[in-house]
């Protein structure tokens, strides 16, 4: 048997919604190759149908989420990167196959998404300080304001960063609560496909990201015009796209952000955290101790 | 109208026991107090002039209890001012008078010598005034002295005391007690002394307290305590009247006593009567203001409207 | 014999309006090129009150044009020089706070109680508080030395003409933007008067730039390339095709639209507050106000006594004369408007809602609406879905407070919400549950430049006031 090698075991790459991992509804498959055309997989080609039934997802998973601790959403975050570490050659390998890379730069780059989920861990319990307090009001009213989650947020991950790119838009989106729908890089959908094996056996509750992959601009027009989805991330989309998806958007009035130059290697900093966050600002009357006005 | 002692089987249920008592007084609707001051505060914006405010002057004269209750009152004292009540402004006899003059039980029998015959009537303050710190017996003796000189009405204090410690039964049953001695001689207003009861909700739980056992008139204050009437306490037991007569029909008057020294403020109080209950309180007999140097800036106030100079402080009478 | 207050008319001889107006671009007053002009009414008597200059697109360009030029000089200027223009402005407007409390009154309609009380304290606050910011941008949390945008194109509404202006103009400015500003076409005289104050606090001209007209102006000025900043307070109609002409370009939007803020009384409330709490949310400004309290939601448990006490406060408001001092309902805005408020109140009685109003007599010239409540209304009536705008209350009732926060949360909206109920962890529960960008507990519709302002949803984005308020303004 010594001269016969083992013939490997291909992988089905299905979408993850609703924290199941089912194939497109259409059932319909495209190619993805290598960054040489070598054919490395098919993934499935999701149709506006599953992009539905990934914002029913989300939005039931909305309430769950935004309404756990920050604590918790910390651990869960942090534990994403502990699940990815323990599969980091698996994304080093999809990655450097995913954008042409050498295998140490593939892993630089694995390594560098793995920190960024560290990074946002550790932003849930510390940005409602950060971009929220109490407001000196004049007049006998305690008045606070604090970050509240958007909602359901459309995600279009950057095309050519299939890894780094993709944990950089979607985490600081989940960090504060909010639920994700995001469409992986038309061209390098496999990382992103396995980073939901990952998601779903991180403690994340299903349907808080869901992963869609297929043609971007097939996809993203349904969910732009979507009336239960209330922010969309452009960064995936080219000029042309980022303007009619910005259109549709104005149906409900999400909040739009829109592609921004930027290499995703460097420091993050906080707006993409800010970017889907709401403002509540709470007033209650203080009032006095007594009707006397008197203090003892 | 039903009597009051409708009103009382009304509450039969609820005054059967201290621990029944006070799970009615708790469960009655809290005051946020921001709110309620600052509604007192925006009808204190509203613009009374011409007309408007003469009619207000003239009904403030008439709801006055022109008050003398110093350890140093005399009979010359006392009959000089129930003859101001009586003819306030000697330059002008259309001045209404006031309601009545309010005194100490031993100077009712005064008053009522000069009063005879007139339509001012004379209040006592009754029960250990201001302290209210006597044994029942000693407060049912003061008011009974009181009525038997005369008095037509009885201004209580309430134990506030014994308010405080949540002995809200034994408060009830000791006015219920005064109420009885008043019997229908005298009318009989119960003195919470809002600025020792301090917070709104105390002072709402307290508003209905009197009035179930039984009180004509609901009042602030003594006057001898640092915070007396405010337009947010007498607003808050303005309401009180008016939630009570609407669940049993009795209506209950109202005296914001102590501190309210001039026409502007007390047309402030006309005005949280005229929109919180309405035309029904603004008489006299419903409404009434505990106060002494009030009287004076009313009638500079009534001259000015008459005459339309500004007048001083030479030509008021000073009693 | 009954109480009976006499008219006690503020006078109108403080402020002296002239025949007409201009547009006020780079520090001048002038005619719009193609000599348009419009005239604005006073809406409690139909008066013309005067005959204001109609910006079009030429207009417009220049004033842009005007905006840029400044730009460059007073980006430039240390924080602490521009916080001194504005602290003057702010002083100004204190100094003639009663004259642009008359004209206000008579420009809008709104009550003299509102402008003297609550308009104008709180726009001297707002130039007061942005002021103090202009030296202190980099410690407000957009990392250091953030860069204003460039020219801001400002659109308000008729509402709250001079306060929308505040809430527009001094953040633009305490962060180095320049302005132009398109006032609302039924009320831009204080808006006019505001320039006057500009040229008075020695302002460089071309930092503010007013032009009044209609639609089309604001169409203009958000199109123009050269705007950086797009800020808009108005309909949600109107904020979405903004949205839609912003796209695909680098402006930088804030949206404030409209709501239908639910008032939430549980029934455990400080009910003669919540009563109070409930007539101020629908009825201050005549309901003409978006984060509004339009919709009741009272405990059904304690929906009659409630409703008794709401109908025997409403019978003590005073409509009229918005210039009497104590008027508590002035005049609808403007006929379009009334014909909206109107329009859907016969829409709700149609649909089956039960509606009562006090006894009232309306002036008979001008645009006036009764105070108004509708009771058995349903979350499937469009006067509880639609904004109104008016002084209408839509009276729904909910059960538990998982039904209370899921029919308020039953809006495309989500600017405000009330919560009334003495049980604080019920307050903190609601209000952490509610999607509304400000929620009011045991008070509503108060305001203050500390606190930021802005809606959830369809309400629009962006906040104003506040440290967040700066945000609109920077490029971060």
């Amino acid at each position: 048997m010594s001269d016969v090698t083992r013939l490997g075991v291909f992988k089905t790459y299905k979408l993850y919604v609703g924290g199941k991992f089912p194939r497109s509804e259409s059932g319909r498959v495209y190619e993805v190759t290598d960054s040489k055309g070598k054919w490395l997989a098919n993934a499935p080609l999701s149709s506006r149908k599953d992009a539905r039934d990934a914002v029913v997802a989300a939005r039931k998973a909305f309430g769950g989420w935004s309404g756990a601790t920050a604590y918790n959403r910390g651990q869960i975050l942090y534990r994403i990167a502990e699940m990815l570490e323990g599969r980091r050659e698996q994304f080093v390998r999809e990655v450097a196959d995913a954008e042409g890379l050498s295998k140490s730069k593939a892993a630089a780059v694995v390594d560098a998404a793995i920190d960024r989920w560290v990074w946002y861990a550790g932003w849930t319990d510390k940005i409602g300080q950060v971009v929220g307090g109490a407001n000196p009001v004049a007049g006998p009213f305690f008045n606070l304001s604090t970050p509240e989650p958007t909602g359901v947020v459309t995600v279009l991950a950057p095309q050519e960063s299939s890894f780094l790119g993709l944990v950089s838009v979607i985490a600081p989106v989940i960090a504060t609560g909010n639920t994700v729908v995001v469409i992986a890089s038309e061209k390098s959908p496999l990382p992103a496909l396995s980073l939901g094996e990952v998601l779903a056996t991180s403690d994340l509750p299903g349907g808080v990201v869901n992963v869609l992959s297929g043609r971007t601009a097939e996809i993203a027009p349904s969910l732009a015009a979507h009336q239960d989805v209330n922010a969309i991330d452009l960064t995936g989309a080219d000029e042309a796209l980022a303007k009619e998806l910005e259109i549709a958007a104005a149906d409900n009035l999400k909040r739009v952000l829109r592609p921004q130059p930027g290499d995703f290697s460097e420091a993050p900093g906080t707006h993409r955290l800010t970017a889907f966050l709401e403002t509540k600002t709470v007033w209650h009357p203080t009032g006095s101790l007594g009707a006397s006005g008197s203090a003892y | 109208m039903p009597t009051t002692a409708t009103a009382a089987s009304a509450f039969a249920d609820v005054t059967t026991s201290n621990s029944a008592l006070r799970r009615f007084l708790h469960g009655l609707p809290g005051v946020d107090a921001v709110g309620l001051e600052a509604r007192a505060a925006s009808l204190g914006t509203r613009s009374i002039k011409t007309t408007a405010k003469a009619y207000a002057i003239d009904l403030a004269i008439s709801m006055i209890d022109l008050t003398t209750l110093e350890g140093a009152d005399t009979p010359g004292k006392v009959r000089a001012l129930a003859a101001k009540a009586v003819n306030p402004d000697p330059t002008d006899r259309t001045t209404p008078t006031t309601a009545a003059v309010c005194v100490y039980p031993d100077m009712v029998a005064t008053a009522k010598a000069v009063l005879n015959g007139t339509d001012v009537k004379v209040a006592s303050v009754a029960t250990a005034f201001p302290a209210g710190r006597a044994a029942l017996p000693v407060k049912l003796a003061d008011t009974r002295d009181a009525v038997a000189a005369g008095a037509d009405e009885i201004d209580m204090v309430i134990d506030r005391g014994a308010f405080l410690a949540g002995h809200y039964l034994e408060v009830f049953e000791q006015i219920a007690a005064v109420k009885a001695e008043c019997g229908d001689k005298a009318r009989l207003k119960v003195i919470f002394e809002t600025g020792e009861l301090s917070t709104y909700d105390n002072i709402r739980r307290a508003s209905w307290l009197g009035m179930m056992a039984g009180a004509d008139f609901i009042k602030t204050s003594t006057g001898k305590v640092a915070v007396n009437a405010t337009p947010a306490n007498t607003l808050l037991m303005l309401e009180a009247v008016r939630d009570f007569r609407a669940q049993t029909g009795v209506q209950i008057g109202v005296k914001p006593a102590g501190g309210i020294r001039n026409t502007k403020e007390a047309i402030k109080f006309l005005v949280l009567v005229n929109e919180t209950v309405g035309a029904d309180w603004l008489d006299n007999h419903w409404f009434r203001f505990g106060a002494s140097s009030l009287l004076n800036d009313l009638l500079m106030q009534r001259q000015k409207l008459a005459t339309g100079r500004y007048s001083g402080p030479d030509y008021v009478t000073v009693d | 014999m009954t109480f009976e207050y006499a008219p006690a008319p503020e006078s109108r001889s403080v402020v002296d309006i002239a025949p007409s107006y201009g547009l006020f671009i780079d520090g001048e007053f002038t005619e719009a090129a193609d000599g348009k002009v419009f005239k604005t009414v006073s809406p409690s008597t139909e008066e013309v009150l005067a005959e204001v200059a109609q910006a079009g697109a030429e207009d417009v360009d220049r004033a842009v044009k005007a905006a840029r030029r400044a730009f460059e000089k007073w980006s430039a200027l240390p924080g602490s020089e521009r916080a001194k223009y504005l602290f003057r402005i702010a002083r100004i407007i204190q100094e003639r706070s009663r004259e642009l409390a008359v004209l206000e009154t008579l420009d809008n309609g709104k009550p003299i109680k509102e402008t003297r009380d609550a308009d104008l304290p709180l726009v001297a606050a707002h130039f007061f508080y942005y002021a103090g910011w202009a030296d202190k941008l980099d410690h407000a949390g957009y990392g250091a030395d953030p860069r204003p945008l460039g020219v801001a194109g400002q659109v308000i509404p008729w509402n709250f003409p001079l306060l929308m202006l505040a809430w527009k103009i001094a953040p633009a400015l305490a962060t180095g933007n320049t302005v132009v500003l398109k006032p609302a076409e039924t009320t831009p005289l204080s808006a006019l008067f505001f320039a006057d104050i500009c040229r008075q606090a020695g302002l460089p001209k071309g930092v503010v730039n007013i032009l009044p007209g209609y639609g089309e102006t604001g169409a203009a000025l958000v199109e123009h390339p050269d705007v950086n900043k797009v800020a808009f307070t108005g309909s949600t109609a109107v904020g979405k095709a903004i949205a839609r002409q912003v796209a695909g370009t680098r402006k930088k939007v804030t949206l404030e639209l409209g709501g239908k803020g639910a008032n939430i009384v549980f029934d455990d409330a400080p009910i003669d507050q919540a009563v109070e709490g409930i007539v101020t949310g629908i009825f201050f400004n005549q309901g003409q106000v978006c984060c509004a309290g339009s919709r009741l939601l009272v405990q059904e448990s304690i929906h009659d006594e409630l409703l008794d006490s709401l109908k025997r406060r409403l019978s003590t408001l005073r409509l009229g004369d918005p210039l009497d001092k104590n008027t508590d309902i002035g005049a609808i805005n403007s006929a379009e408007q009334l014909a909206r408020i109107t329009a859907l109140t016969e829409q709700g009685e149609a649909e089956g809602a039960e509606r009562w109003s006090p006894a009232c007599e309306l002036p008979t010239s001008g645009y006036w609406f009764a105070p108004t409540l509708f009771t058995n209304v349903t979350q499937a009536h469009t006067i509880a879905r639609d904004e109104i705008f008016g002084p209408v209350l839509s009276v729904l009732t909910f059960r538990t407070p998982d039904e209370a926060v899921a029919k308020a949360n039953n809006s495309q909206y989500g600017l405000s919400a009330g919560i009334w109920t003495e049980k604080g962890s019920r307050i903190l529960a609601v209000a952490n549950k509610l999607r509304a960008g400000v929620v009011w507990a045991n008070t509503f519709n108060k305001f203050d430049p500390t606190s930021p302002f802005g809606g959830y949803k369809e309400s629009g984005f962006g906040r104003e006031g506040g440290r967040h308020g700066l945000e609109a303004y920077l490029d971060v």
